[in-house]
């Protein structure tokens, strides 16, 4: 009789161990924005919806930077140029959009999504066929796109129409809840969650975790990789248009901060670089996290440069920290 | 019947000659300057009207190749491990910051500030690269954008820049006419690294760390010490590259090295030095750095722009990766 009760008993801790393991560090970092949300609020001079709109505007590029870097570390790679392909999209939409209509600029930006899709799509091929590692290919697409990005345009200018740059900086209707907040959410489910639960998500899992194993349960093991790049460019798109929308101007050196902010997002929302572990809701709420603190750094009157040193440095911790409990972890 | 042998021999010999110019690419490398420089003298002949191979080019060209000779110095022993350091370019920035802050006080503690810098920076990254196991890509990065944020801080506030005599003399004088200054702490470093890396043990140790990191624990070598010396190293050798920049240009700004980090991957690449470590040396790189330096020429006397440059860099470094993967087989 007692057999099948501690056998139900062990399946139950089994099954909420399991639950911990995977979707523990998560939930943590979803705490730890809550936590910061009063100590924010208290330092915050100003309304709920404005300050709510603040956060969700500047963290809106980072929220699409850390899922492009998500989808690929978890593929088992890393994408070092995802801070200068944003930048190159930056310019591009600045530059044409700032004659165009509304109905014209959201056309453009789907017409951008395809070519950033196909960038990526271009970086993994490079990286499948050449075998180079995703590292060298990246660092050398890194300055490739920047200098693309000075080509397109040398100096900050372009603009975007007025409703466009609303997708990013209103609310929805007269409520609280920012746009770029839904922006980001209708982007999740619409592109990653269909995917997810479906063939081409779980080989990227696959592929990520063990690109031996998926290559021998016949999974095309150099398709999903250049998939995954697909995938993140599209995100890197949304990124960049997301800064054209927020910031209503191009900057070629718009994007430098989010190639490295995107790893710590990435690190921060518990995608091991090693590939195959995470999702994109840590992420999101990491470059969440990652956008509070500075904000509240320069609410308590620091040095915007001083920021900038205190960010750096959280994101080198976040990656010790991190490094030191996966290998803790998996001994 | 005599056909037979010859068709069997010359596959056999194209084979070994094949593997001959693998092993040794400086030869190569040699052959490639030597049509880089041509090519130069023929566009300065047809543009300017003045032949570019005379006594005075040739000494410029070391001139201003000597900066860059030694960033890359720092950056072939760190690639050797299989690591790499994107915070050369500032740190050398930081190191030629603090000579300049210091150089009222003393030539010596000039020098030895801006030495200081570079051995601390480098040593931080070498804490968190070797004992930390922070990918070092990331940890780079991070002490890069530290460094950069406290640079703006510090190097926004007045105060008087005055480089040590002996550093401007080093950077920019020449004796006998042709001879630049800088060239004989090249030709120490480049005798001390050549030497160093073939017969020191720590030498060897470089090699076998990059070549199989856990063969060489196993053999007894302690991984994290080779690490935190290799990046410290990396460190003043940065350093030394910013006083020579300094010493040239005899006022420091913030975007005074900000080139070298780009060029001293390409030419630690394109010097044969494999990415993936534990195979090249520093012969190559000097023909690396002598390459880019006259490539620049090139693209200078050829009008190109910023991003043109930055293009060409970043697909030199992708492409020539993958014909060094694919000659010495190393997928």
């Amino acid at each position: 009789m007692s057999a099948p009760a501690a056998a139900i008993a062990f399946r139950g801790t089994a099954a909420w161990r399991r639950n911990l393991r995977l979707h523990g560090w998560t939930v943590a970092v979803w705490l730890v924005l809550l936590a910061l949300v009063p100590y924010w609020r208290s330092l915050s001079q100003q309304d709920l919806e404005f300050d709510l709109q603040a956060v969700a505007i500047d963290a809106l590029p980072l929220c699409f930077a850390a899922m492009a870097q998500a989808v690929i570390v978890i593929s088992g790679g890393i994408d070092l140029s995802i801070g200068s392909m944003m930048g190159v999209v930056n310019v591009l939409s600045a530059k044409h959009m700032i004659g165009m209509s509304f109905r014209e600029a959201l056309a453009f930006s789907l017409l951008i999504l395809v070519l950033t899709a196909l960038a990526g799509a271009f970086t993994g091929l490079i990286i499948t066929l050449s075998r180079i590692p995703d590292i060298v290919v990246t660092l050398g697409m890194l300055f490739v796109w920047q200098g693309v990005a000075l080509w397109i345009m040398e100096i900050p200018g372009g603009g975007a129409p007025l409703q466009y740059s609303d997708l990013a900086l209103g609310s929805v209707g007269s409520t609280l809840i920012p746009n770029a907040l839904v922006v980001v959410l209708v982007a999740f489910a619409l592109v990653w969650l269909p995917l997810r639960w479906l063939r081409p998500g779980l080989a990227i899992y696959a592929v990520g975790s063990n690109r031996t194993a998926a290559y021998l349960s016949g999974i095309g093991v150099a398709r999903t990789r250049v998939g995954a790049y697909m995938l993140g460019g599209v995100f890197t798109g949304l990124g960049g248009l997301a800064l054209t929308a927020s910031s209503g101007i191009g900057d070629p050196n718009a994007g430098v901060t989010y190639t490295l902010n995107s790893v710590a997002a990435v690190v921060l929302g518990g995608v091991a670089l090693v590939g195959g572990v995470g999702g994109l809701i840590g992420p999101i709420a990491a470059a969440l996290v990652l956008t509070m603190s500075k904000i509240i750094l320069l609410l308590r009157g620091t040095d915007p440069n001083y920021a900038n040193v205190y960010q750096g440095a959280l994101i080198i911790f976040v990656v010790v920290i991190g490094g030191l409990l996966a290998r803790k972890t998996r001994s | 019947m005599t056909a037979a042998p010859e068709a069997l021999a010359r596959p056999g010999r194209l084979r070994a000659a094949q593997q001959f110019l693998a092993d040794n690419p400086v030869i190569v490398l040699v052959g490639v300057l030597a049509v880089l420089f041509i090519v130069t003298d023929i566009v300065n002949r047809r543009d300017i009207g003045e032949p570019f191979i005379t006594w005075n080019q040739l000494s410029t060209t070391l001139l201003v190749a000597a900066p860059l000779g030694m960033i890359a110095a720092g950056q072939t022993l760190v690639m050797l491990t299989g690591g790499i350091d994107l915070s050369v370019a500032l740190t050398a920035t930081a190191a030629a910051f603090a000579t300049s802050w210091q150089g009222g006080n003393g030539e010596v503690q000039g020098v030895a500030a801006g030495l200081a810098v570079g051995l601390g920076i480098g040593l931080v990254n070498g804490i968190g690269v070797g004992i930390f196991r922070v990918n070092p890509l990331i940890m780079t990065l991070g002490t890069s954008s530290v460094t950069f944020g406290l640079l703006s801080i510090y190097a926004g506030k007045p105060f008087e820049k005055i480089v040590p005599e002996i550093v401007s003399t080093l950077g920019s004088d020449r004796f006998f006419d042709y001879l630049p200054a800088n060239l004989l702490l090249w030709v120490a470093v480049a005798a001390i690294l050549i030497l160093g890396l073939r017969y020191t043990g720590y030498g060897r140790m470089l090699y076998a760390v990059g070549d199989n990191p856990v063969a060489a624990r196993l053999a007894g070598v302690r991984l994290w010490q080779v690490r935190v010396v290799v990046y410290a190293l990396c460190g003043v050798f940065s350093a030394l590259g910013g006083l020579l920049l300094v010493g040239f240009t005899a006022n420091p700004d913030l975007g005074l090295a900000t080139p070298y980090l780009l060029q001293s991957v390409a030419a630690v690449v394109i010097g044969g030095t494999s990415i993936f470590g534990g195979w090249g040396g520093y012969s190559g790189t000097i023909v690396g750095v002598l390459i880019l330096t006259v490539l620049g020429s090139l693209l200078t006397l050829l009008d190109a722009e910023e991003w043109q440059r930055q293009v060409i860099y970043g697909s030199i470094i992708i492409v020539l990766t993958a014909i060094y993967a694919r000659v010495s087989g190393t997928d």
